[in-house]
């Protein structure tokens, strides 16, 4: 049986602070009065419905949306005002199938100031397959990215978000669209890499059967935070029924 | 060029032996790797109607430049496309209407322009015709020598912009999250290929543009793996067609640009029957 330490109190190492954040599009506001504490090496996992301002709370975080409010990091050696590193695994990943763009041409697009239309060096693919070892992804170096099943496109997106290591890691929906044994194996990975780099990750998911099992953390979101605390906690809560309309609630 | 005139007096080809045949060839050398590296990204990209609808624009400009009586209408025609595109960039960026519905609105609006322009006061659209068919049999040395420039700033361009160029078309918020300015960089290839694509018009006209901007990478994807072999298939075969289409119009008598066209299809059918399952 899995053990892992759920919570951790503001005392810890906080990697990432959010206060009294709202986004606003035109005069609808998206999100409002949202305050959230990640320490590092948690896992942190967002639910709530569709349109409940999930993704919306990423964008903020990455620097993608505009917001009024406070978003803060900090991790220990990271610089004073030097920005952070975020690792991002965008929502659906999808890739034209037609697009003769490579596994490793799109680690070179990224990591490489070499045009990646001029080939890798021998230095950069080494590089590359260190990076997809970290996912036991090797043998997909020389596939085009629009022909990987949705568990190697993920795979492959994380040995990406984790190059260089990052301050933070953010994945929306990584479990869409992977079979139920892609997402137990992407999820041991996430897990396996979160301890061994002490990683914050913070990530949105409808697939609550395993947040018991993965989650320090789980945070029901419909445009604020409704409810915040152990998996456990949040998934039996009233808050999470009147929003799943699911009685009893236990997942 | 006294080079390139003697090396094609030494071939044992009767027409590279006539000076418009050498100057052609040489403008084909020199196109074939500009439109096959422009053309990787305008469709990977997805601008391929984008880029149509900026020659539309361009020869709006030279209409407007003949009007004002400009010596050099090219040049105006630059200004007009690179406006076009940013316009065009700006309305795409704060609209909710799908970007071909866009483009559909300004390619009209240019063309209506254009001719609105050049007939003005009864004028007469014939003298538009080199621009609009276009013909390479006529370029000049000067007209080279500005397709070598073109041919070396693109290069250039694409040694510095072509990774983060590859991954905002392939996936923009992917690119975004790796600290690529998404937006800034769409504009930059934009105006890129207003620059290009006016600056070639009146050599190769605007009804074969549109061809040589696509087929050479449509091509190529059928039968690419990875970036390399799509740059250098998509290269090659603007290359071939274009010495091909050359040799035919010499031959048969027909338009070159015309000949070029249908030789980058051929390319492109043969390439679609040869694709294979590219794992």
């Amino acid at each position: 049986m899995r053990r892992i330490n759920h919570g951790g109190s503001c005392g810890d190492s906080c990697c990432l602070r959010i206060q009294d954040l709202s986004v606003r599009i035109g005069t609808d506001k998206i999100l409002k009065d949202v305050n959230l504490h990640i320490h590092c090496g948690q896992m942190v996992a967002l639910i709530g419905p569709n349109g409940a301002g999930k993704s919306t709370l990423l964008k903020a975080i990455l620097g993608q949306r505009e917001y009024d409010g406070i978003i803060a990091f900090s991790a220990p050696g990271m610089r004073h005002r030097k920005p952070p590193r975020i690792g991002y695994v965008p929502q659906s990943p999808s890739f034209d199938p037609g697009d003769p763009v490579s596994v490793a041409d799109l680690f070179a697009c990224c990591m490489s100031r070499r045009p990646a239309f001029l080939g890798l060096g021998r230095d950069m693919r080494d590089k590359v397959i260190e990076c997809l070892e970290r996912v036991h992804g090797e043998e997909l170096i020389d596939k085009r990215v629009g022909s990987l099943s949705g568990g190697e496109l993920q795979r492959v997106l994380l040995a990406l978000a984790l190059e260089p290591l990052p301050n933070i890691l953010i994945l929306d929906e990584p479990l869409s669209g992977v079979d139920v044994e892609g997402q137990t194996g992407l999820m041991d990975m996430l897990d396996e890499i979160r301890k061994r780099f002490d990683l914050s990750i913070l990530m949105t998911t409808h697939d609550f059967g395993m947040l018991p099992q993965y989650a320090n953390k789980v945070v029901l979101i419909d445009h604020g935070i409704l409810k915040k605390g152990t998996p456990g906690e949040v998934l039996n809560s009233e808050e999470f029924r009147q929003v799943f309309h699911r009685k009893g609630g236990c997942v | 060029m006294s080079i390139w005139y003697w090396i094609c007096d030494a071939l044992p080809f009767e027409m590279m032996h006539w000076d418009f045949m050498k100057n052609a060839f040489l403008a084909i050398l020199l196109m074939a790797p500009l439109f096959g590296l422009m053309s990787t990204m305008i469709v990977t990209g997805r601008m391929s109607f984008f880029s149509d609808a900026l020659g539309h624009s361009a020869f709006t400009g030279i209409a407007i430049g003949c009007i004002c009586g400009v010596a050099a209408p090219t040049w105006v025609a630059v200004l007009f496309s690179v406006a076009f595109a940013l316009l065009f960039s700006w309305v795409r960026s704060r609209s909710n209407q799908a970007a071909d519905t866009i483009i559909g609105v300004f390619s009209s609006a240019a063309v209506a322009l254009g001719i609105f322009i050049a007939t003005m006061g009864g004028g007469s659209f014939t003298k538009y015709n080199k621009y609009l068919i276009g013909d390479i049999l006529s370029v000049t040395a000067g007209e080279i020598g500005m397709l070598a420039l073109v041919l070396a700033a693109v290069i250039i361009f694409w040694v510095v912009y072509s990774n983060r160029l590859t991954l905002t078309n392939i996936h923009p918020a992917l690119a975004s999250s790796r600290g690529i300015p998404v937006g800034m960089t769409q504009t930059i290839f934009t105006v890129a290929i207003a620059v290009v694509v006016t600056l070639a018009i009146s050599c190769v006209g605007l009804l074969i543009l549109n061809s040589l901007l696509v087929l050479p990478a449509a091509s190529a994807r059928n039968v690419s793996r990875n970036l390399k072999q799509y740059h250098l298939f998509s290269v090659l075969f603007a290359l071939g067609a274009g010495i091909a289409g050359l040799t035919a119009s010499y031959y048969w008598g027909c338009s070159a640009g015309a000949a070029i066209s249908l030789c980058l299809t051929l390319v492109f059918a043969v390439t679609f029957g040869f694709r294979k399952a590219r794992a």
